[in-house]
């Protein structure tokens, strides 16, 4: 990780990027039939539920429409709503900090956490503080951070990374889930069943002792309110509010993206969330803050606006739609790549189509050159988003950044040279008949049944896993040309 | 109807009994079917693999091929999604302004196979009989870059003499995806091996699809499996009698 200092728009650092390409990474994953088994089942649940409450709306169209509209028309002043945020929070006791990057974010919250003496926070579930890779700052500053959210504790515990945005245990089932208790939770039961509620109920009596106990926590928040300086998270399960209303100082870290000018524009997104994260009409828990209130919650609150290469991608007038994006995770649970592989193929902290899109903008392209490939462009993920995000052109468009990218190298990739000569010779009538009567060599590789069972790299990808078609002893053409004689 | 027949580089090459197929079925209907000869690609290929410069003497070409024809049609679903969505979109990118409304207007002319028998010649009984069980996929690109919708299936259940299969989970994706198949071999065969999956319980003898290129990479999956079921162009089906 490293911090790249130019201006006026610094790309993102962070938990942003894989060590090895996706195909390479998503290779195990695949070989893990029990992990497939688990990806397939919840995330087949889960669409079952979106698609029945989206189902019960009639104007769950004209809904998408309003949140994409919003969210551009937010993106296009953002400045104005940052500002303005900023104003309300701290009219209203509270402390705005701006933080250009991940290494910005950790080095502000950890020096406000070390101010209130405090070694341990909760946190509350938040993606920008995994994308900031907040939780190893603050242990390399001797401060242990107990993630409060179910699915997060089990990952936490488990030594492992989230796999999914809204259900970071997706790849985790029951029993595994009960395994990892028994070891890592003291004091937990050793009857422990993989029963849920028994389940639920030793995280319960984990994390009661630790809501208790802490004076600081640490949330993110899914919107900011410009109008008022007011803050939201959603969640189901109320430990976020415990988080959020016991201890004695609340820092938030927010991406700037998370700014919505009024709460009238929530009214669009919190039906929009709910639907299309856990498949609910509400979630169960909305809760909302604004600056502090002497006597009633914490005394101190904090919040840090983090970049982290989001100018940079609102600099790109196709691009910056990967910023609407409200993480629902609706694309993760469509997707059939997403379903196949879970999330940690994606190196970054925003798996699945969205983060195919996000993390190569944040990083820039060539960061994470592999992601915009990791789609068979279905487009199920823009049929299934709440805002819109037309990720398969986001993909498309991402594509031909990675392609003009490497047109500066020296020495042009294979893949390069084939193209072009494609090109070239799709360009010609004359130059692609030819090239079909060439073809036609490949008769000889499928004698048996019409069938081609090997070729050359790096078509031999193809035929590790199917048979290729043996070219037709005539063209289409050939035949047009023989029986309606040549020309149309 | 005077129609071109747009028949695509694979169809062309790999594939001509759905272009065959194409021409009996529309001129069996009373139709005038022509083949402009110049036609090569699409480009779908280039632009989706991020080659979008080398795509642009493709949709150039396409669009001076395709020009003088009021009704255009192709058998397959995702080259007319590229020709409609993406041609444009290459030739604004190359700052061609003149080409890009030039393709535009090529595009509001041209028809995937089931759109322009719906659609444009009103027609759903296409007059076909075929002897099989069949089950139909739904290909990506018809299904959510046309909008095709039941277009196919209401041509399907007029064919005489077939027992049409409901195709489980039938909206995902084959894995096919161009180069992704090459790109991420492996996650395309995941993919392929649960569309088999589905293809197989249904018990058909035949898997029809209005794309050529998702057929051949089904197809090529079972026929590895030597599964028994093979696949079938939509266009084959509804020109059999």
């Amino acid at each position: 990780m490293s911090t790249f200092l130019g201006i006026p728009a610094p790309r993102g650092v962070g938990h942003l990027r894989g060590d090895r390409s996706f195909p390479d990474a998503a290779r195990g994953a695949l070989a893990d039939s029990q992990l497939r088994r688990n990806l397939g089942h919840a995330t087949r649940v889960i669409r079952g539920k979106r698609a029945a409450v989206v189902g019960e709306l009639d104007d769950w169209e004209q809904l998408r429409l309003a949140g994409s509209a919003l969210k551009a028309a937010t993106m296009a002043r953002l400045d104005e709503h940052l500002e303005r945020l900023e104003q309300e929070v701290t009219a209203r006791g509270g402390t705005v900090h701006w933080a250009r990057d991940a290494n910005e974010a950790n080095a502000i919250v950890t020096r406000l956490v070390q101010e209130t003496g405090a070694s341990e926070v909760v946190k509350v579930k938040s993606m920008a503080t995994q994308e900031i890779g907040l939780n190893e700052a603050l242990e390399a500053a001797g401060i242990e951070a107990h993630e409060t959210d179910l699915a997060e504790l089990i990952v936490q515990l488990g030594g492992d990374l989230p796999s999914h945005i809204l259900v970071p245990a997706i790849h985790r089932n029951r029993a595994e889930i009960r395994e990892i208790f028994l070891r890592e939770m003291p004091g937990v039961d050793p009857e422990l069943t993989a029963e849920p509620r028994k389940l639920a109920m030793a995280a319960r009596a984990h994390l009661r002792e630790r809501f208790l106990r802490a004076k600081v926590a640490i949330s993110g928040a899914n919107f900011g309110v410009a109008d008022t300086g007011t803050l939201l998270v959603v969640e189901s399960e109320g430990n976020g509010r415990m988080c959020l209303t016991l201890p004695e100082t609340l820092i938030t870290v927010m991406g700037i993206e998370k700014v919505v000018p009024t709460w009238q524009d929530l009214e669009v997104f919190l039906q929009l969330l709910p639907r299309s994260s856990t498949g609910e009409r509400m979630n169960p828990y909305t809760s909302a803050w604004t600056g502090v209130t002497p006597g009633d919650g914490p005394q101190a609150f904090h919040l840090v606006l983090l970049d982290n290469g989001r100018t940079a991608v609102l600099g790109d007038d196709l691009g910056r739609s990967a910023l609407h994006c409200i993480k629902c995770s609706a694309c993760l649970n469509v997707c059939p790549v997403y379903e196949r592989t879970g999330g940690h193929a994606y190196g970054s902290v925003y798996p699945g189509p969205i983060g195919a899109v996000l993390s190569p903008q944040l990083t820039g392209v060539e960061d994470n050159a592999s992601l915009p490939y990791a789609s068979s462009l279905c487009g199920a993920c823009f049929d299934a988003c709440p805002v819109r995000i037309d990720i398969p052109s986001l993909l498309v468009k991402l594509r031909a950044q990675h392609v003009d990218e490497q047109r500066k190298r020296a020495v042009p990739s294979a893949e390069a040279i084939a193209m072009a000569a494609a090109s070239w010779v799709m360009s010609s009538p004359r130059r692609f008949a030819a090239a079909e009567k060439g073809s036609r060599a490949g008769r000889l590789l499928g004698r048996r049944a019409g069938r081609i069972r090997t070729l050359p790299p790096p078509l031999s990808a193809w035929t590790a896993s199917r048979d290729a078609p043996r070219p037709p002893s005539e063209t289409f053409r050939e035949w047009w040309a023989r029986e309606r004689g040549g020309d149309s | 109807m005077r129609i071109a027949l747009f028949l695509t580089c694979l169809g062309d090459a790999l594939h001509p009994e759905v272009g065959r197929a194409t021409v009996t079925l529309l001129e069996r209907l009373g139709h005038e079917v022509v083949f402009p000869t110049d036609q090569t690609c699409c480009g779908q290929m280039h632009i989706n693999t991020g080659y979008q410069r080398e795509a642009l003497p493709l949709v150039r070409h396409h669009v001076a091929t395709f020009e003088p024809y009021d009704v255009i049609v192709a058998p397959s679903g995702s080259c007319v999604g590229c020709v409609r969505h993406q041609h444009a979109m290459v030739a604004r990118g190359a700052h061609d302004e003149r080409l890009a409304e030039r393709a535009d207007a090529v595009a509001g002319r041209t028809y995937e196979l089931s759109e322009l028998l719906v659609d444009v010649l009103g027609v759903e009984d296409v007059g076909a009989y075929y002897p099989h069980r069949v089950t139909y996929h739904p290909t990506c690109h018809s299904l959510r870059m046309l909008r095709v919708a039941d277009k196919p299936l209401r041509l399907l259940r007029h064919v005489r003499g077939m027992t049409l299969l409901e195709l489980p989970e039938s909206d995902q994706c084959c894995g096919f995806g161009g180069t992704f198949a090459l790109k991420n071999a492996d996650t395309s065969t995941a993919m392929l091996a649960d569309k088999m999956r589905n293809v197989l319980s249904t018990g058909a003898e035949v898997a029809t699809a209005g794309d050529a290129s998702c057929l051949m990479h089904i197809g090529g999956g079972l026929s590895r499996l030597r599964s028994g079921t093979r696949t079938v162009h939509l266009a084959e089906i509804l020109a059999s009698t």
